[in-house]
């Protein structure tokens, strides 16, 4: 046997395989180092401003706009005159050209747009390349088919634009709700004010690019940036409806603020979503849907699976297999394409994730972390699960928005329900078995406004999306995603 | 001959409480991890690393009709030595032929260290009576055979009878003596991916050392999530007994990049105790060329003209 043939059989077998860094490229987005606000298809200089940094390594990206109530009441009124000289009027098959021309901008430019949420964000790339690209220009598509088709969406009720809608989203998936935001509200013929999340406002603004390119009439979409402060002026303005994505608290107080006011109001708020393991699922399958129920965008969903009910009877196997699985995660930088779970999106976020955690903890739940290297700078925070969880910890009650599971167990059918509604919100649920009439039955009396059955975080524009109890009111999504944005002859 | 039980072994229902011994596998979510393994991006030194691991795994085969001596020399050949320009490259996990070739392989590859594997039980359709199966058996492993690739008997396993395929699993374990068994469950000709976790579990729980997606006879043959289901039911094994059974991908890896795939499935899947040929191999043909090329790319920085690499 020659040298060469004896290497040929070595038994090597490696202690493991350590993937080379694979960073999708930077270059291909420009960033300014300031950006004012979008009014009427200017930039106006911003008062005031603040930094936006990305999150994996606390780097400045730009100085943005916090915009004073002032300059919000302009950009109101901006929209308010968009509104009536000349957009509502627009045939529907107007309004659909330019839809159609922002969703196939926003697929030719998904690349830049994908690198500069990843960046802001902190979101793994292949999250933003895969699955929010892709969804928002989605959606533009999907209300751009029914702007000329609104009489047939709603027969002999005659609908029309209700004016100026304010619209306030959160920071998990800007772009993506910025999609689910001025799509259906420009098909029905209104004109927006959409304030991105404090922490992410980037790709909003590199969207104005996008409506200068589709040659969008100007006023029609105005973007402000900016805290709180910006989203309060906005529900304080002349606007006619307000839509709003984000966390529960906040909403009740918009709530407040616009009763009596006439305003019409969506809620998209938080939730503490069941994800129910039977016995008899798809065992594997069901771990891959438990991963990506709760760790898919570093648990910063709404609708995240973070309560996992498993039956009693396969709680030890599932648990070691969702153990086992949690391993393989690769927690690192956002730009690389292998990364699984990227950055935390903000310190305030972390320290409420770390706050509640230590909660668990404390209540004394049993925490297990997979060994991983988190990087020194940035905000990050290991994927977790928590087991041996009781109903009244607070970890299983409150929303962490973080990449953290608690896992209860029920026995029967009528008590997995029993414990999956027994919570203030109702966004979400998921059901896992092999048996079709379980999930019928299940999804019966679960009180949430999606339910999945053998899969999870799985969106399409043409589904509504919207919550029961206090995670929200209103639809997102589907003809239902129309209605809050159309005034019907009575 | 053994008599089949009623229920095959390993299909009793388990009394203490724990997972179900055979389960079933959800398509829909089987097909989107597979898809997600698939879109890792493999750079650099890892990708090399992996190229030369899928040399070292690869099953050369050729299984035509019209395969002569002198065809399976020429392969013997390229399989001890597939780069011969270049002496880091390993050679070949084994040379994969039919029965009448045995011969010309093990004189070729005696001493080599690449194993000569052969089909048999009546390759590729199975469907021939259990004697002339067994017989067969025991003539390639007499004729030098280190690993015999078996078929299962799809008419059996798709009417129901699984103790008949289970039996004849056993039957041609035992003919088989010290040489290794890989058993082809043809998942083409299954139709669903619950089939295959069965007949994976089936062909495990009678004795295979390895699992084999297909006979390459038909189209349709290995692809990424049936052999995720395999490895998943690998590892329920695993986890269950301790038991370590391979896993073979044939039919339809011909690129590099495919290799890749499959080999990040493999990793993630069942972890670093299973790279390596003792547990993983590739049943192809034209992939070993690819793989060639691509580490005389990723070394030197360019493509080399195919002309440069020995068609055999």
């Amino acid at each position: 046997m020659t040298e060469l043939e004896k290497k040929g059989k070595a038994a090597l077998v490696p202690s493991g395989w350590d993937y080379a860094p694979a960073p999708e490229s930077r270059e291909i987005v420009r960033i300014d180092e300031r950006y004012g606000h979008f009014v009427g298809g200017e930039w106006l200089e911003p008062r005031e401003t603040y930094t936006t940094i990305a999150p994996a390594s606390e780097e400045p990206l730009a100085e943005v706009g916090q915009a004073t109530p002032e300059e919000v009441y302009g950009a109101i009124a901006t929209a308010r005159e968009a509104f009536e000289n000349g957009w509502s009027g627009l045939p529907g098959s107007e309004r659909a050209k330019y839809l159609f021309r922002i969703a196939r901008i926003l697929q030719e430019r998904s690349r830049e747009f994908a690198v500069l949420e990843s960046l802001n964000g902190g979101k793994p790339i292949k999250e933003s390349r895969d699955v929010d690209l892709p969804l928002a220009a989605a959606h533009f598509f999907y209300y751009a088919g029914w702007a000329d088709k609104l009489e047939y969406a709603f027969p002999n009720r005659r609908p029309r634009p209700v004016g100026v809608a304010g619209q306030i989203i959160p920071w998990n998936f800007p772009l993506l709700m910025l999609a689910w935001k001025i799509a259906p509200a420009l098909a029905a013929g209104n004109t927006v004010v959409l304030k991105p999340a404090e922490t992410t406002p980037l790709t909003a603004l590199l969207f104005c690019d996008v409506v200068r390119q589709a040659e969008l009439p100007a006023g029609v979409v105005n973007i402000v940036t900016g805290d709180g402060r910006a989203g309060a002026a906005i529900v304080e303005g002349d606007v006619d409806k307000i839509a709003f994505t984000g966390s529960t608290e906040v909403g009740k107080a918009i709530q407040r603020e616009v009763a009596g006011s006439g305003k019409r109001l969506t809620l998209e708020l938080g939730g503490k979503a069941a994800n129910i393991v039977f016995d008899d699922c798809a065992l594997d399958q069901a771990v891959e849907g438990i991963v990506n129920g709760i760790y898919f965008n570093q648990g910063h969903v709404c609708c995240a699976g973070s309560r996992l009910f498993v039956q009693e009877s396969i709680h030890d196997d599932l648990v070691e297999k969702l153990k086992r699985r949690m391993k393989t995660l690769r927690v690192g930088d956002p730009l690389d394409k292998n990364t699984d779970i990227g950055a935390i999106n903000s310190r305030a976020q972390l320290e409420k994730i770390q706050e509640l955690v230590a909660a668990g903890e404390e209540e004394g739940a049993e925490i297990y972390q997979p060994p991983c290297k988190l990087p020194e700078r940035g905000y990050w925070f290991a994927p977790t699960v928590f087991t041996n969880v009781a109903q009244s910890y607070r970890i299983a009650q409150e929303e962490i928005f973080g990449p953290v599971l608690s896992v209860l167990t029920f026995r029967t059918p009528a008590e997995a329900v029993e414990k999956a509604n027994n919570t203030p919100y109702g966004l979400s649920a998921g059901i896992w078995t092999e048996k079709g009439s379980r999930i019928l039955w299940m999804a019966e009396r679960l009180r949430a406004g999606v339910v999945w059955a053998n899969t999870f975080n799985r969106f399409d524009p043409a589904s509504p999306f919207g919550g029961y109890k206090e995670s929200g009111f209103g639809r997102e999504g589907g003809r239902h995603g129309l209605e809050p944005y159309l005034e019907f002859e009575p | 001959m053994a008599k089949a039980p009623v229920l095959a072994r390993g299909f009793e229902l388990p009394l203490e409480p724990r997972l179900p011994r055979i389960g079933s596998v959800d398509a829909v979510a089987l097909e989107a991890r597979a898809e997600s393994l698939a879109k890792r991006s493999i750079k650099k030194e890892a990708k090399l690393f992996a190229l030369e691991l899928a040399i070292r795994m690869i099953d050369l085969t050729t299984l035509e009709g019209a395969d002569t001596p002198g065809k399976v020399h020429a392969l013997a050949t390229k399989a001890v030595r597939p780069d011969p320009s270049d002496e880091s490259i390993p050679s070949c996990a084994a040379l994969c032929v039919y029965p009448n070739l045995v011969p010309t392989a093990v004189a070729r590859l005696r001493g080599t260290g690449v194993k000569v594997a052969s089909v048999a039980t009546a390759f590729p359709s199975g469907q021939s009576p259990l004697d002339v199966k067994v017989r067969e058996t025991e003539e390639v492993v007499a004729m030098g055979a280190d690993e015999v690739d078996m078929v299962i008997d799809r008419g059996a396993f798709l009417s129901g009878r699984y103790a008949k395929v289970y039996d004849e699993i056993v039957q041609v374990k035992q003919a088989c003596g010290e040489a290794h068994l890989k058993v082809i469950l043809e998942v083409a000709e299954l139709g669903t991916y619950d089939n295959v976790r069965r007949a994976s579990l089936l062909a495990m729980a009678a004795g295979a050392d390895f699992v084999k997606t297909s006979t390459g006879k038909l189209s349709g043959a290995a692809t990424l999530p049936v052999t995720l289901c395999m490895l998943e039911a690998i590892r329920d094994v695993h986890e269950e007994t301790g038991r370590m059974v391979g896993m073979k991908p044939a039919g339809g890896i011909r690129q590099a990049k495919q290799a890749v795939q499959y080999l990040v499935q493999l990793y993630e899947t069942l972890g670093a105790e299973w790279l390596t040929p003792d547990l993983y191999r590739i049943g192809a043909s034209t992939l070993l060329n690819d793989v060639l090329m691509q580490i005389r790319k990723e070394r030197t920085g360019r493509y080399q003209s195919p002309d440069y690499f020995t068609v055999d």
